[in-house]
């Protein structure tokens, strides 16, 4: 009898076809922990994505399984092996953070897949390692502090405090700011990261103080941003030294803070390479849309991940559903041929998005609601800092 | 050295002991009296935290939300207390370690299902979200040294319980011969579920105190729980003065690592180097310590007298 149920076992598993009819998609970002906030945000953006293309790329079924990395690089590369051996997907696209990313690029590029990252942008997969299969919707870690640091020159700030999570995002973020920032920096703390991440700034806001720099510049995605705003706030330094952020106040971050009262949050400023209230035809549905289903606006990480969805869509109908011409398929892409939602971009030589990069304020909408806005363009046509070290030309 | 900055972040520091304290003295209750490893105490925390967090939003006011909250954590762990805890202090510590994992998974779980993953910000009363001036160019945030205050009085209240009171002379008794004070005629049971009531109290106190700072979220028992058993394991496990001690030691140690250690590495590596290595080595400096204090004496600082 174990014997028969065996056989008919195995019998099920040789039939389950492999559907060459389905474009599969493995996304892998954080659901679970306090990062799952961000992780939930992209798996909206993606389910709006396929909603919105009526569940089919091309001729072909829209089939996204979802894994989570539990913000821990070791499990982000374990589910990118099971989607890449088990799942056998075309495509693995998601990663919100840039040591999970450099941990699980490998599993996928050298199982001949490509790589989409809709969020995490570190230094190594735009320069030296970079691949001709690995893509972008987002953007170099460095870039978005870099048009910080240029915003804060034509402010005429002098001199600055720093400080980041300790680790690959982290570092590129201050590398960025370093590198266009024309002041000088009195201090920076590297604090640390992860899912037993640093929460209390006492220690570094004293400092910060102390230091007497005209103004401090942070990065804290998730999280540890809504807790740093708040510290920041109660410290008093909002007076003697204004708060200058990247992928710290985000959509995400956002409505708690409005639902906490911080008013220090409206009319601050940071950089970017999209916002919601961008003017044009895939933005407007997109936002409508997401925030009618969500009742937010989306973040950018969402945005990112609606954006890799379309990228992938136009691909596979540039090549008529064969997904099997992997050349075919890397110069649809490389094209970028679709209705981003940040506008137009092109791919530069090590597939990181040649893009604008505007400075913003956090405003307030017709109900009532903060949101990030353009106020104006930084820099036109960006290309990151390390496109020069990568060897595709 | 700047000698305003440098008391600022002693104050920094005794306020991060103080709230080490508050969840350390409740695990070192727990463990030393209980002989029950409680991995979990750490999730009541943040059970607390997000407890209290709601209740600020349902009645407007963040005390009054905590004196609600603060039973109804003392009741979650009676609870817990009750059905699990109780069960096993016959069994050894692996099991005990097994179950309040265990127990870690369900609470973080049930978190998860009932306030999401996105944790919740706390707002301050105005009163409490500025600023004092203690004296010329020193400048702390109003809500730190409430920290601290409170920290002080449930430590002066503990010290108090436990050594001059009924009860506490109960609990010593119970923690160096629980089947004597049982032959006495005293209910063991239920003086170790108040035990593990008042242990849940002071962690979930904690996790409404840190809230309004951090916010409450899902992974803070997993940041705090394994600070909390360097406190006690230093402190000498079982004894309130020694959790007292060392929190306030590791408080300082990890705060002034943090703030003072890239200069000092400043001074004899390129700058490059010293701001590479100093979180790194800062982020080590407790455990550091703890392996130096456990070479020299493994008891801990303060074991209790009696064992």
């Amino acid at each position: 009898m174990k014997r028969m149920i065996g056989a008919a076992l195995a019998a099920t598993m040789l039939t389950t076809p492999s559907f060459a009819d389905e474009v599969k998609i493995g996304f892998v970002t954080t659901l679970t922990t306090g990062a799952a906030v961000i992780g939930n945000d992209m798996r909206q953006a993606v389910d709006l994505a396929v909603e919105h293309m009526g569940g089919k790329m091309g001729d072909l079924d829209v089939n996204v399984i979802y894994a989570d990395d539990g913000f821990k690089p070791e499990t982000g590369k374990q589910a990118v092996d099971k989607l890449v051996k088990q799942d056998d997907v075309d495509f693995v696209a998601g990663f919100i953070w840039s040591h999970v990313l450099l941990a699980s690029r490998k599993s996928a590029l050298d199982a001949g897949k490509f790589l989409i990252s809709t969020n995490a942008g570190p230094s190594p997969v735009a320069g030296k390692l970079c691949h001709k299969n690995f893509f972008s919707t987002s953007w170099q870690n460095d870039q978005t502090p870099m048009a910080m640091g240029e915003v804060l020159n034509q402010r005429g700030v002098k001199s600055l405090y720093i400080m980041a999570p300790n680790y690959a995002a982290g570092k590129n973020m201050v590398a960025g700011v370093e590198r266009t920032f024309k002041g000088e920096i009195k201090g920076k703390d590297l604090t640390k990261w992860g899912a037993d991440a640093q929460l209390d700034f006492s220690a570094e806001l004293a400092k910060a103080k102390a230091s007497g720099a005209e103004g401090i510049f942070v990065f804290y995605p998730g999280k540890a941003g809504g807790a740093f705003i708040k510290q920041y706030q109660q410290s008093g330094l909002r007076e003697t030294m204004p708060l200058y952020t990247v992928f710290t106040i985000d959509g995400l971050s956002i409505p708690k803070l409005q639902a906490a009262n911080f008013e220090a949050v409206l009319g601050s400023h940071t950089t970017g390479h999209w916002a919601p209230s961008m003017d044009n035809a895939a933005n407007n549905k997109f936002v409508a849309d997401f925030k009618a289903k969500n009742g937010t606006y989306p973040s950018n990480y969402a945005a990112q991940s609606y954006d890799a969805m379309f990228l992938i869509k136009s691909a596979v109908e540039a090549v008529g559903g064969d997904l099997s011409d992997m050349d075919a398929v890397r110069t649809a892409l490389e094209a970028a041929d679709y209705d981003s939602v940040r506008g137009p971009y092109t791919y530069g030589a090590n597939h990181m998005p040649v893009q604008n990069f505007y400075l913003q304020e956090i405003v307030q909408d017709a109900d009532g609601n903060w949101l990030k806005s353009n106020v104006s363009t930084v820099f036109e046509n960006h290309v990151d800092s390390y496109a020069a070290d990568c060897s595709l030309n | 050295m700047d000698y305003t900055l440098l008391f600022v972040q002693m104050l920094n520091g005794v306020q991060l002991g103080l709230l080490l304290f508050l969840v350390a003295s409740g695990l070192t209750l727990v463990f030393g009296i209980l002989d029950f490893v409680n991995l979990a105490h750490g999730s009541i925390y943040m059970v607390g935290a997000f407890i209290g967090a709601s209740l600020t939003y349902v009645v407007g006011n963040f005390l009054l939300a905590i004196v609600i909250a603060l039973p109804i954590t003392g009741l979650l762990g009676y609870l817990i207390e009750r059905l699990v805890a109780r069960n096993l202090y016959g069994r050894d510590h692996l099991d005990h370690v097994l179950a309040t994992f265990g127990l870690i998974l369900v609470l973080d779980t049930s978190v998860h299902l009932i306030w999401g993953p996105e944790g919740i910000a706390v707002p301050l009363p105005l009163w409490l979200d500025g600023r004092v001036t203690l004296f010329e160019g020193v400048v702390v945030p109003t809500f730190r040294l409430l920290i601290i205050g409170t920290g002080l009085a449930i430590a002066a209240g503990l010290f108090w319980l436990v050594n001059y009171t009924r009860l506490g002379m109960l609990i010593r008794a119970g923690a160096s011969n629980r089947t004597m004070v049982s032959a006495l005629g005293i209910d063991i049971q239920t003086l170790f579920a108040l035990v593990f009531a008042l242990g849940a109290m002071l962690a979930g106190l904690a996790g409404m105190l840190i809230s309004p700072i951090t916010e409450a979220s899902i992974s803070m028992g997993g940041e705090i729980i394994i600070t909390a058993f360097v406190v006690i394991i230093v402190g000498g496990i079982g004894s309130m003065k020694g959790a007292f001690v060392a929190a306030i030691v590791i408080g300082l140690i990890d705060t002034m690592g943090r703030s003072f250690i890239d200069d000092l590495f400043k001074l004899f590596m390129s700058s490059d180097a010293a701001e590479t290595s100093a979180p790194a080595v800062s982020a080590m400096l407790i455990y550091i310590i703890m392996a130096v204090i456990l070479a020299l004496r493994p008891q801990g600082l303060f074991p209790p007298k009696v064992r």
